[in-house]
């Protein structure tokens, strides 16, 4: 369990490639499972990633009665970051019962949260920042510092938790997974924010609670997912 | 970095760049290939190399020739309406036999046509990159682990044949994220550049760097000799795979992206008993024209499936020479063929052989 019903704002935040996308739409099913009755947004905030984006999942989230909010030109040719209105109303805290899942793009692509700062920090928000070992750029908990710290600057808010989604996409071994505990709570320690959990894709690493437990990391909190990223071949 | 990675294939193409020793890289933003100048502002100052974006991409491809002409490792990269505008500088470049990379992550064309990913430029690459008797090498990737040992094959093989090289790939491979090991690649053996415009240090005699000449006759020995080499890497350079071609009755010819959907198509196809197979051509040019007629032998036909409106369906109706019918499945405009849609296609020719 990651999310509640509050706060009402829950953004994602990271390194470009990250998983913040497919995470972002297994939190908004996760907490369906858990709410029946809660009225959820799953919003796209995404402005700079042209092809792979919460709209792609857009079927998936309807189908478990979740709202997709999404840019209006998501995966056409208009090269135009143009959001819908509505995203202004959830943020602003207008549906007042409803919680969001905010997906942002990656490093200083959370700029587009600027103009929404203020309204936002009005509504409550936690902004979970998402970490993966195994891209190259954020390998270095110094380095996931630094880029924290970019996004921060972007956005005009502050990281409020840190979640480890270390993977290798479909190549992901429950040792890969296993492998990213030490530095996930040294970069949870490095930018002093509290570890959430430990992210998996049962479909790649099934055995990840056995090799956890094997490791003597039966206390570390795991989160499983699916993988809903869009497939081409 | 670790032994294994998780990368775009935009990233891949930069990192390999850098790992293969490239320390210039001018750059001008295009979706869908910014990452690639993106990654390179952020490692280039890290490794005591340099990344310039340009003011325009004419610019950048005039900086490569400058960076080219002294003997370092440069690239640059774009995508489809990007590399149209670089291509009086690639004709230069090919005419100063100067060896460099230039990355094209194809968009939907003509035009400003759109930013999803396209094969469209197979002519441009293989064919009108520049003006004047030229070829490119073409190199075809299919997966980030291929982005990134391609790229550094095309920096290896600009550097012995002394010529630029392309680097195709397509939007869809430059967003995907796959696992990379950047250890599994080997380097080849370079020769040393001898021509380089590198400074003399009162030890040699001038070097020029140049593609103009003022005797037509010895313009046309100079480009007589470039074709020798353009024959030797015809000769020795040419690179497919082959998948289930063995017993096929239909080969499909795909690269880049369409590879991978054809392999899954397939997979579909042989469950229901048909016996389709792939040739997938890695390098475009020099295109592997021999190992197609030595198939055009063995199978019944064959179906070219392109994001384009088919583009190397003719060279692929060159190889086999008549001997089996040719035929072609795409899409185009940024619309990537389905699984289902390419397998469907191939059905529906296997029942008519």
């Amino acid at each position: 369990m990651i999310l509640t019903d509050t706060p009402k704002l829950n953004i994602l935040c990271g390194h470009y490639g990250s998983g913040k996308t497919n995470l972002a739409v297994n939190l908004a099913l996760d907490l369906r499972n858990r709410n029946p009755g809660l009225t959820i947004y799953a919003a796209d905030l995404d402005i700079v990633n042209p092809y792979f984006r919460t709209a792609d999942a857009a079927e998936i989230l309807r189908a478990a009665n979740v709202e997709p909010l999404i840019p209006e030109f998501a995966n056409t040719n208009v090269d135009i970051p143009s959001l819908p209105p509505k995203m202004m109303g959830m943020i602003r805290g207008d549906y007042s019962d409803a919680v969001s899942i905010l997906d942002v793009g990656g490093d200083d692509g959370a700029v587009v949260l600027g103009m929404y700062s203020r309204f936002i920090r009005q509504t409550g928000y936690d902004m979970y920042y998402v970490i993966n070992q195994y891209r190259p750029l954020t390998a270095d908990p110094e380095d996931v510092y630094l880029c924290m710290r970019d996004i921060e600057a972007a956005s005009g808010l502050t990281c409020t938790k840190i979640i480890n989604n270390s993977s290798l996409g479909a190549e992901t071994t429950a040792e890969d997974v296993a492998d990213s505990v030490d530095y996930a709570h040294e970069c949870a320690a490095k930018c002093g924010l509290p570890l959430v959990c430990h992210v998996y894709c049962p479909e790649y690493a099934p055995d990840t609670p056995d090799v956890f437990r094997q490791r003597g990391y039966g206390e570390e909190p795991l989160f499983a997912i699916r993988n809903v990223t869009k497939r081409l071949f | 970095m670790a032994k294994k990675v998780l990368m775009k294939g935009n990233e891949a193409i930069a990192e390999a760049a850098i790992a293969s020793g490239c320390l210039h890289f001018f750059g001008y933003p295009i979706t869908p290939q910014t990452e690639i100048s993106e990654y390179m502002a952020k490692r280039m100052p890290k490794v005591g190399g340099l990344c310039l974006q340009a003011e325009s991409e004419v610019a950048a491809i005039n900086m490569l020739m400058g960076a080219a002409s002294t003997g370092s490792r440069a690239m640059t990269s774009s995508s489809s309406p990007g590399i149209a505008l670089k291509s009086e500088g690639i004709s230069y470049i090919a005419g100063c036999d100067l060896p460099c990379l230039i990355v094209n992550v194809q968009r939907g064309g003509p035009g400003l046509g759109g930013i999803q990913p396209s094969q469209s430029d197979y002519y441009q690459a293989t064919r009108g990159v520049g003006h004047g008797d030229l070829r490119l090498i073409v190199l075809a990737p299919s997966s980030v682990q291929e982005m990134a040992s391609l790229t550094a094959e095309a920096f290896d093989l600009a550097d012995i044949y002394r010529m630029p090289a392309m680097l195709l790939a397509d939007g869809a491979l430059g967003q995907m994220m796959e696992p990379v090991d950047f250890e599994a690649f080997p380097k080849r053996e370079t020769p040393e550049k001898t021509w380089a415009t590198n400074g003399m240090h009162g030890k040699r005699a001038k070097n020029i760097v140049n593609s103009l000449y003022i005797d037509p006759n010895v313009l046309e020995t100079t480009v007589r000799e470039r074709y020798e080499r353009y024959a030797l890497l015809e000769e020795n350079e040419v690179k497919y795979e082959e998948y289930m071609t063995d017993d096929a009755d239909i080969v499909l010819v795909a690269f880049g992206i369409t590879a991978r959907i054809c392999k899954s198509a397939i997979a579909e196809l042989r469950e229901a008993g048909i016996k389709a197979g792939l040739l997938r051509p890695i390098t475009l040019w020099p295109f592997p024209k021999k190992v197609l007629g030595e198939l055009a032998d063995k199978t019944k036909a064959f179906l070219s499936v392109e994001m384009s409106m088919g583009q190397m369906v003719d060279d692929v109706r060159l190889a086999v020479n008549g001997k089996k019918p040719v035929h072609f499945f795409g899409r185009t405009g940024g619309v990537i063929p389905s699984v289902e849609e390419v397998a469907a296609e191939t059905k529906k020719l296997a029942e008519t052989l």
